[in-house]
């Protein structure tokens, strides 16, 4: 596959002019780009609505969200919404439920990027009798709908009594359960030359040394996007923390926006929508910092969102 | 799995060297396994041995409290008959089928767009893809149900051109529609890797066919969709799979309940109600076997398929 193959080439450089400049006169090329900006900037305004409806309807009084309401403007923005949503549900905070999501995201970043390295140095550079097995096997779990495994888990971890903690939810990242991250540094570590380990090996270096002093400096990219995408999977990850957690003062965002729906049902919509906010803040700002790093990811990786 | 033939040729370029002697070759063996240690203990430990048990429970009857009592084929035979359990097959085959070539030709015409030199690219690709960042979690799905509630600004902005069809999240009739919208707002991430996919095609095909007097519709079909239908097959097959699995969107916008009328009753939806509501575990399981078989069906007919209609490039790229 071509998005697959080429993990190091960084798709904005390439040429690719799509017409050919010599046979259009400026007053085309002019009109052209002028089209093009007004067709992506509608298309730019209608994919935003939603994120800007969201955001606007957070500051305005609750009035103004159930009626007539396309706007996105109000004379009445106040900051009482995120007051409410501050205050938390169930006699917890909302900082309890953000530390909570934090602790969460950081165990899978952590857990993530440990254990995909480690199992991909063996699927990309060391060569042993059943590997290519493994590697297909590997592949096959992409596919595989985790459903599938999620009732015998839950039984196994409920007979462990480990069910309303967080070892669950975190077990699996440490176990590189996530195969598209292993996927990922394997396709990353091939495209980093031989060479380099033929090098280390005739000097002595073990695998161990490789691994840690040659592959893990320079798979930079490779464990700065794992970790992008681990900590945004895990922060808007719902049906882990819907199976395995019972007290609201562990739940996450997610399942405390849920309980908030339950509880609150349409009476107070704009404190509703101010958590929403509120919860994905993390990830806005994650992508507006690391932008370049994660549309990259998913262009050469083929990594979903 | 038939992956990419691009991979298998990378491993044998790119792989240790040949090992010179067999000491070296077991030293080699122990240090794979060892370094693969957490890969295999996950595979066996949470995929492949839970694999087996829910096959297991699948032929029985599990409550989570009493031991699992074995009836057979009784809970394939019952899904069969069970009215929800068809309606949920239904509601996904319809959102599978609508909301995937619709999300994917959205993805491929805006892909398209993007693909010049003009400034501003990156400025469009980051905006588009944002939604495929957010889109699958539980605040999008408030902030959804919210628009396409009653009076809601979906509803709003209708009646302004004269359609009112009040608020979508309550009419069964058009809950569908408000989730396919939902998944092609999230056109951004196969839109990138399309953008990516079509700048390694050489402009040189599109100049000699405009030699040639090739308008812009035979440029597609004959150079465009040919070059491009590796990275199609990749998107069509990923979100495909994706789109079966559909669950936060359609629990928080139901409320738990795959409502009105069974409308948003997704397979996994009612998976996890049979499963941790019922403590069916054994009904549930066997609707989870019968997902991977049909995911597996159809990743297989996809593969079979694709020799006649995509085309490796070999090593000219």
């Amino acid at each position: 596959m071509t998005t697959m193959a080429t993990p190091t080439q960084s798709a904005p450089d390439a040429p690719a002019p799509h017409y050919n400049p010599k046979s259009e006169s400026v007053g085309t090329k002019r009109a052209k780009s002028t089209l093009f900006h007004v067709v992506a900037l509608v298309l730019t305004a209608v994919v935003l609505y939603p994120g800007l409806w969201m955001i606007a309807s957070a500051f305005k009084p609750n009035s103004e969200i159930g009626g007539a309401n396309t706007s996105l403007w109000s004379n009445n923005f106040s900051l009482d919404n995120f007051v409410t949503a501050m205050e938390g549900i169930g006699g917890v905070s909302t900082l309890q439920f953000f530390t909570n999501s934090l602790v969460l995201a950081i165990g899978a970043v952590v857990g993530t990027v440990l254990s995909a390295s480690v199992s991909a140095y063996a699927f990309a550079r060391i060569s042993f009798p059943g590997r290519g097995v493994f590697f297909g096997m590997m592949i096959a779990t992409l596919l595989l709908p985790f459903h599938v495994v999620i009732i015998p888990q839950y039984i196994v971890f409920q007979q462990l009594g480990l069910v309303d903690t967080y070892i669950p939810l975190l077990i699996g990242k440490f176990l590189a359960a996530d195969a598209f991250f292993v996927f990922l540094m394997v396709q990353f570590m091939r495209g980093l030359p031989a060479e380099l380990d033929e090098a280390a090996r005739i000097d002595g270096a073990g695998h161990a040394r490789i691994f840690g002093s040659i592959m893990l400096p320079l798979m930079k990219p490779a464990l700065i996007s794992t970790s992008i995408f681990s900590f945004i999977w895990s922060w808007n990850d719902f049906l882990g923390p819907l199976l395995y957690l019972n007290t609201p003062d562990k739940y996450p965002l997610p399942l405390a926006l849920r309980l908030f729906v339950d509880q609150t049902q349409s009476s107070d919509y704009g404190a509703m929508i101010a958590m929403s906010v509120l919860a994905l803040l993390p990830v806005l700002i994650f992508f507006l910092i690391f932008q370049r790093y994660i549309v990259e990811g998913v262009s050469t990786q083929g990594l979903k969102g | 799995m038939t992956q990419s033939p691009t991979l298998s040729r990378r491993s044998t370029t790119s792989a240790s060297p040949q090992p010179r002697k067999s000491r070296r070759r077991g030293a080699d063996a122990r240090a794979g396994y060892t370094f693969l240690l957490p890969w295999l203990l996950g595979f066996i430990a949470l995929t492949v041995g839970p694999m087996i048990s829910s096959l297991y429970l699948s032929f029985t009857n599990y409550n989570l409290f009493e031991a699992p009592k074995w009836i057979g084929l009784d809970n394939y035979t019952t899904l069969f008959q069970d009215e929800r359990f068809l309606q949920s097959v239904g509601v996904t085959v319809n959102y599978v089928i609508f909301g995937t070539p619709l999300k994917l030709a959205a993805a491929l015409a805006v892909a398209m767009l993007l693909n010049s030199k003009r400034r501003g690219q990156g400025f469009y690709r980051s905006a588009f893809y944002a939604p495929s960042l957010i889109g699958a979690s539980v605040s999008i799905a408030i902030v959804w149900k919210a628009m396409f509630g009653d009076n809601g600004p979906v509803d709003q902005g209708l009646s302004i051109f004269g359609i009112n069809l009040g608020g979508w999240v309550g009419n069964p009739a058009m809950t569908m529609p408000m989730f396919i919208l939902l998944t092609v707002w999230q056109f951004g991430a196969p839109m990138v890797i399309f953008l990516a996919g079509l700048k390694q095609i050489p402009n040189e095909l599109y100049e000699a066919a405009s030699m040639d007097g090739a308008g812009p519709v035979r440029k597609f079909f004959n150079i465009t969709w040919p070059m491009l239908s590796p990275v199609i097959f990749f998107n069509l097959l990923m979100e495909t799979i994706h789109a079966f699995q559909i669950f936060a969107s359609a629990y928080i916008i139901s409320n738990g309940e795959g409502g009105p009328a069974g409308s948003t009753l997704f397979y996994t939806l009612y998976l996890y109600l049979r499963g941790f509501s019922d403590f069916r575990m054994g009904y549930a399981s066997a609707m989870a076997w019968l997902l991977v078989i049909v995911v597996g069906i159809i990743t297989l007919i996809f593969f079979r398929t694709s020799k006649s209609w995509v085309h490796y490039s070999g090593d000219s790229r």
